[in-house]
């Protein structure tokens, strides 16, 4: 026990570096560092949910008819995929910091695999959509349901699907990033480069996956459940 | 023996190795801060070259020099590059880099590959950007308005935009780096209220980087998807709203100008107080003001758009909101003065850098009031009225606060001084030829003279002149100390640990500084600009 706990220790003063004082000033330091990175995510994602919520205001009835062609219940599955996904890295990283090393790579595993399973999920809603041609653009077609706003909603419907692929595919990408973190953690956890004295790399990537679900929570009430009554 | 290790150099952040992998792989702050300075000089000039053309082409009436279509894209490439791949990077990348951990007795920044990082995006966004320019140009003016940018533009906004994008990352990363070395990285005793002001101003505009940037970044990749698949978000044939572009723009171009500025701000105020030797007047105020800026400059942004037709109660609100910052600009104006009352002072040139600063800042200030007010500015709206102002906040300000830092800081950067003759009448150079160049253009746009057109009518041709031969004496200014900043690297005289005899962590250890910054952590028990105790001791270099 106290030969490993030296060990650990060691693997610990190899992971400081030169610039900071002690590991307790470079967690610090790292952790901070990585809020200031999801403020400015926060404000980049900003940008497109001002003009979501611009154009939602001008432009409701579209937004309606085109949350109709949404598929909830693809949706609400990848929301539950997306919490799920949360809880097993929040458990890694618990994991992470109590050195148990096994099971931090399972459970960082099953994130990955929820991490997938988003994505081919929604890689199903994006062909839907594109095989009936809500794709923004000259191809770009769509029957309005409702007879009293004919002609303008379908135009406007456009800026719908617009704002839609944007958000979805911006986070689609925030996820595949993510996914290739947490695959770096897995091996660089293998090699025994966490121990409790040193574990930031996980935790950080754990507050990122994190912010990138909490984006999704958002998404999902913001483009699928748009009031279904006129 | 002791003799004999006497002689060897001391090692530095420069001589500790050689080659060029230990300077495209380095971490080190110092050493990445050099690699800005080469990269935005470089920009600078071409930026320049740009102006250059400007201002020859308008020497007459007729647009005979180059075409409107060339016309268009010159200005266009002079404002890209000189607002994103200069005035944006200047002090905080290269000064900024420099020297914000030597002032809080760091050995690097919080993230020193982050940091390295940061110069490569800024590189690879100016490649491109370079590169859209080069395959035939845009021509959109720096602004990128919607939907002519998006639908009807020729030329390659795309590349411009993607450059712009990718630039964006790399003052994001600068911003967040230090935001998280001023919190995390001080020395003990290095407490908020003994902080350099140039750490506070950075740390203001690090705030707006981080805040600010990421906005432009996806209005500018919207732009780009809007041309590439016409998506139609700022498209009004498909009910996109122009006016959302504008807005969403602004958002962060506005508080850019205070990324611009606030830097320069914090070089003004080291200076002032080296060369007044006193302490800094009303330095809480100073600081604060920083911050001041940085909170209101958010709340400003529609001060571009009282003729777009946004609504006439939301021009009042942003109008007032305007206004408001003329008050932390002027605490800081007046605090300098007050610094300077009754102190000893002496006019080396980054002090005439500074005076400059300060008088034309406080023209390009109070212009700015001007342009605030909403009747006013319905008639030099889009006018060279709007050329001057804001020449006189970016160069008259920025560039002057940027050559008075290069000065002030060169012997720490180098170890070398410049030749203090030369750099005075450079000083000079730039401030007779800056006015000349563009006092009259305040006369042309008030008299109704437009931007953005290659000819004029014959009525409007001395003042343009006079623009022009300023112009010329300007570049001069510049070109001078190009030369003898690197006549100085091998002839200059050795500076010497501290030769402005000033106060200052970055002055305590050695020119150049060694690769640790500091032999040993600094203990700070003093107030920042402690003049008032500091060895009244003659500046001994460069009289």
């Amino acid at each position: 026990m106290a030969t490993s706990d030296m060990g650990d220790i060691q693997v610990a003063e190899r992971a400081l570096q030169h610039h900071f004082a002690d590991m307790e000033q470079q967690r610090e330091t790292s952790s901070f560092g990585m809020w200031m990175f999801l403020l400015t995510e926060i404000m980049f994602f900003g940008g497109l949910f001002c003009a979501y919520l611009v154009y939602r205001a001008s432009y409701y009835h579209a937004f309606v008819e085109g949350s109709q062609k949404m598929n909830i219940t693809l949706g609400a599955t990848n929301t539950a995929v997306l919490i799920c996904s949360s809880l097993t890295m929040a458990l890694g990283v618990r994991a992470a910091q109590m050195g148990k090393r096994k099971l931090m790579v399972v459970l960082l595993l099953i994130t990955i695999i929820f991490g997938f399973g988003f994505l081919g999920i929604k890689a199903v809603e994006y062909h839907e959509h594109w095989v009936n041609h809500e794709f923004p653009g000259p191809n770009f077609h769509f029957e309005t349901g409702d007879p009293a706003h004919p002609a303008t909603d379908a135009q406007h419907t456009e800026i719908y699907f617009s704002l839609y692929w944007a958000m979805t595919g911006l986070h689609a990408l925030h996820m595949v990033i993510g996914i290739g973190l947490v695959a770096w953690l897995v091996i660089a956890g293998l090699m025994g480069a966490y121990t409790p004295h040193y574990y930031n790399p996980v935790e950080n990537v754990g507050l990122y996956w994190h912010f990138v679900d909490l984006v999704w929570i958002y998404l999902f009430p913001m483009l699928y459940l748009i009031s279904k009554k006129h | 023996m002791a003799t004999a290790v006497q002689i060897v150099e001391r090692e530095n952040y420069l001589n500790s190795n050689y080659g060029i992998k230990s300077w495209l792989l380095t971490t080190d702050h110092k050493r990445i801060a050099v690699l800005y300075l080469i990269s935005i000089t470089a920009m600078f000039w071409l930026g320049g070259f740009f102006a250059m053309m400007i201002r020859l082409e308008l020497l007459t009436p007729a647009g005979d020099l180059v075409s409107s279509d060339t016309y268009n894209k010159l200005f266009t490439m002079h404002g890209i590059i000189m607002v994103f791949f200069f005035l944006i990077p200047s002090v905080p990348a290269v000064l900024g880099n420099f020297l914000v951990p030597l002032m809080v007795g760091a050995k690097d920044l919080a993230f020193p590959r982050v940091n390295l990082l940061s110069w490569y995006l800024y590189m690879a966004g100016a490649i491109t950007a370079l590169t859209a320019m080069v395959t035939g140009g845009v021509d959109t003016g720096w602004t990128f308005y919607t939907p002519f940018s998006t639908t009807y533009s020729n030329t390659h906004v795309i590349g411009a935009a993607i450059g712009i994008f990718i630039a964006g990352f790399s003052s994001i990363l600068t911003g967040l780096n230090f935001i998280v070395t001023i919190h995390r990285m001080r020395a003990p005793g290095m407490t908020w209220r003994r902080l350099p002001l140039f750490c506070w101003s950075n740390y203001a505009a690090a705030v707006i980087m981080v805040l600010g940037t990421p906005v432009i970044a996806i209005t500018l990749l919207l732009v780009a998807l809007e041309r590439a698949f016409n998506i139609g978000v700022f498209n009004p044939q498909l009910g996109g709203d122009p006016l959302l572009f504008q807005h969403l723009f602004w958002f962060y171009s506005h508080p850019a100008v205070y990324i611009m500025i606030l830097p320069g701000m914090g070089v003004i105020s080291e200076i002032v107080c080296c060369f007044s030797r006193k302490r800094a007047f009303g330095y809480e105020f100073i600081a604060l003001a920083s911050i001041a800026i940085a909170v209101l400059g958010f709340l400003v942004w529609a001060h571009h758009m009282f003729v777009a037709g946004i609504s006439v109660y939301a021009a009042l609100v942003f109008s007032l909101l305007s206004y408001l910052v003329a008050i932390p600009s002027a605490v800081k104006v007046f605090n300098w003065t007050a610094t300077m009352y009754k102190g000893s002072i002496s006019y080396n040139t980054p002090m005439l850098y500074a005076f400059g600063f300060i008088g034309l800042f406080t023209v390009g200030g109070l212009t700015g009031i001007f342009l605030s007010s909403l009747g006013l500015d319905v008639h030099v709206h889009d006018t060279y009225f709007v050329i001057a102002h804001f020449h006189y906040v970016m160069v008259g300000g920025m560039v002057m606060a940027y050559m008075a830092g290069l000065h002030f800081w060169w012997p720490k950067i180098t170890g070398k001084m410049y030749p203090e003759a030369w750099a005075k009448l450079s000083a000079l150079l730039v401030f007779v030829g800056f006015n000349t160049t563009f006092f009259p253009l305040f006369i042309l746009g008030y008299m109704g003279s437009p931007r953005r057109y290659h000819a004029y009518p014959p009525e409007f041709q001395v003042l343009n002149v006079l623009s022009t031969a300023g112009a010329s004496i300007l570049a001069v200014g510049y070109v001078l100390p190009m030369i003898y900043f690197v006549w100085s690297l091998r002839y200059g005289a050795d500076a010497g640990p501290n030769p402005w005899n000033a106060t200052g962590l970055e002055w305590m250890t050695s020119s150049p500084p060694p690769t640790h910054n500091f032999d040993e952590t600094p203990v700070v028990t003093w107030e920042a600009y402690d003049y008032e105790h500091q060895p009244q001791e003659e500046i001994t270099v460069g009289h």
